[in-house]
């Protein structure tokens, strides 16, 4: 038989792929059906948001986090007003602690339930979607009541948050809860023991703990390959020390694993929803340090100095003592980091926003080499990319 | 003071010896600032000695000081998962040195070199694939210097009759307003304006209401 030569050829994925999860555009190079090379292009949409935040002020920036990872905003917001309150050296309230760590964890409900499901549609399975994000609605309905909006909350303020819950939310949180339960068992009837899905999955993008470190993975991509490590629990923040939960860990490292380490911690943070709503101290909701958060509506009515706080505080903004700092949480993603530089005046001098989804993108061509066409449509899904943060 | 964190700064400066230009704590961060010329060493060491064991790079990133001769920090992020420690090396450099590439001690550099190459113009020896990575293919400039204005130089809109994306140079309908909030009343300057008036006349000052 005569031998035919056949040649690599490119095959451009994305970027307006439903399975790229945003404006991925990928290069492949393939060897038939299988990857030879994959060659990430991102920055399609790169907004530009370092920039920006070095001419806002420190309470002006905090919206563009929610524009990060729109999954699961709060969470984004939560890494900027840490590290702002750090160099402040700035106490919260303990109300305004719960409140935080009680709307982050709703942030990574939302980013797993976003990311389980339209993975599930990745490789095939279309009723997941649905169901999650009938609860996904659920819970923006509750972001909308605490901060009114469902998306950008811009709620996570330095100092606290910006209101405090609104009558009955916290009941309508606790009988969302005790519902979702049942959700995430249907999900797992669906997918976890199905055969389809775990051909799509099982042994696909294996990748170990010595590797993960290697490729800077952190979050639930790290937990699936075997690794105990969660800021939470190692460096807690806010009220994540009282917490009381699991960490959730996989054996594999592949993709199967990957959704399985997420489905758990979907259940874990139902646990600590349950204590924060349980647990929820009285008190402010912020910083009585009115050089920092603004004065109560009421008070700017008969107190002159209120007033003045209010003006100064829109206008200029407060000056943050001169430093550095890096200060991480864990968002859904995993580590989100912000490098936060200031010279002492009322704008960051330079802020670093480090993405989880960066690192993870960047190890596409290591997961996906040598596996099939289809497999990169798994390993993206798996590992969890949204493009407001890898592009920034 | 955390005594471990302060045990493992003396550690570091000790082992580090001539590589080390300043190690410190502030806000209980590690900081260590070293040798340009070492950063490779510096890293592989933290990465692999016993008492370090900093795995994980989490983040490069520049950070640009114009008044300064060396106008560009590199800033390397690492994590110890073992001693649950952070550590922040800095290196400083300018516009025409290039930097050792670390990719070869951590595989995770690669991307964070390039958006520092994209970024500031810092450019990297011995980088695998030293591309921009999220500006549009065939920018120039590097935005994130501080001399790099906000509304950028080039703006793209669809042309119907070329039938095709084109770049134009920016065209702002409105000049771009920077407003100046920092208060006169904090950090008081020694010369208010109208002061000159007391002091007599000075010839070089302008003339109000001239």
């Amino acid at each position: 038989m005569a031998e035919t030569e056949i040649k690599n050829y490119n095959l451009n994925f994305g970027p307006q792929h439903p399975a790229a999860h945003g404006v991925l555009r990928m290069v492949l190079e393939m060897d038939g059906e299988v990857i030879d090379r994959a060659d990430p292009h991102i920055g399609l949409l790169h907004r530009g948001t370092e920039k920006l935040i070095e001419h806002k002020t420190y309470v002006q920036a905090v919206p563009y986090f929610d524009r990060l990872d729109y999954v699961a905003p709060q969470n984004q917001e939560h890494a900027f007003v840490l590290a702002v309150e750090k160099l402040l050296g700035l106490e919260v309230p303990k109300r305004a602690q719960y409140l935080r760590v009680l709307f982050s964890e709703i942030g990574r409900e939302l980013n797993h339930l976003l990311n389980v499901t339209s993975y599930a549609m990745d490789v095939g399975a279309m009723t997941p979607m649905l169901w999650g994000f009938e609860e996904r609605e659920r819970l923006m309905e509750f972001c909308e009541r605490v901060s009114g909006a469902r998306l950008h909350m811009a709620y996570y303020r330095p100092g606290g948050v910006a209101y405090d819950m609104p009558e009955g939310l916290a009941e309508d949180i606790n009988d969302w809860a005790v519902h979702f339960v049942s959700v995430i068992d249907d999900l797992e009837t669906l997918l976890t023991e199905n055969r389809i899905f775990k051909q799509r999955t099982v042994d696909i993008g294996v990748i170990t703990a010595e590797q993960c470190f290697d490729w800077g993975f952190t979050g639930p991509n790290l937990r699936a390959s075997g690794v105990p490590w969660d800021l939470r629990k190692s460096q807690p923040y806010d009220a994540y020390a009282e917490m009381d939960f699991d960490l959730p860990i996989g054996k594999n490292g592949d993709c199967y694993d990957r959704y399985l380490v997420r489905m758990h911690e979907m259940r874990q943070s139902l646990r600590i929803i349950h204590q924060c709503l349980e647990n929820m101290p009285d008190g402010p909701c912020k910083s009585e340090d009115h050089k920092v958060t603004p004065p109560a509506r009421e008070a700017m009515k008969d107190s002159m100095e209120a007033l003045i706080h209010h003006f100064k505080l829109f206008t200029e903004g407060f000056r943050v003592p001169a430093g550095e700092t890096y200060t991480a949480v864990e968002a859904p993603k995993g580590e989100f980091g912000v490098y936060l530089v200031s010279d002492g005046t009322n704008k960051p001098y330079r802020c670093k926003i480090r993405a989880p989804g960066f690192a993870h993108l960047q190890a596409m061509d290591f997961l996906s080499k040598g596996h099939m066409l289809a497999d990169v449509v798994a390993n993206i899904g798996s590992v969890d990319v949204v493009f407001g943060e890898i592009d920034r | 003071m955390n005594i471990a964190l302060q045990e493992l700064n003396d550690y570091i400066a000790n082992s580090l010896g001539e590589m080390l230009i300043e190690a410190e704590i502030r806000l209980d961060e590690l900081i260590i600032t070293v040798n340009r010329e070492s950063i490779v060493d510096t890293l592989k060491f933290l990465r692999d000695d016993a008492n370090c064991q900093f795995k994980q790079l989490m983040d490069v990133c520049g950070a640009d000081y114009p008044e300064q001769e060396d106008r560009f920090c590199l800033i390397y992020n690492l994590l110890s998962m073992t001693h649950n420690f952070r550590v922040r090396v800095k290196i400083w450099t300018d516009e025409s040195t290039p930097v050792a590439s670390v990719t070869s001690v951590f595989s995770a550099a690669g991307w964070w070199e390039r958006e520092t190459w994209d970024m500031y113009g810092i450019y990297f020896s011995d980088h695998p694939d030293l591309r921009r990575i999220l500006t549009d293919y065939g920018f120039e400039g590097h935005p994130l210097r501080k001399d790099f204005p906000l509304t950028g130089y080039v703006e793209l809109r669809y042309d119907d009759e070329q039938k095709r994306v084109v770049y134009e140079p920016v065209k702002l309908t409105q000049e771009f307003r920077s407003f100046e909030f920092l208060s006169p009343w904090e950090g008081v300057q020694p010369l208010l304006p109208g002061d000159e008036k007391a002091e007599g006349q000075d010839a070089d000052a302008p003339k109000e209401g001239a």
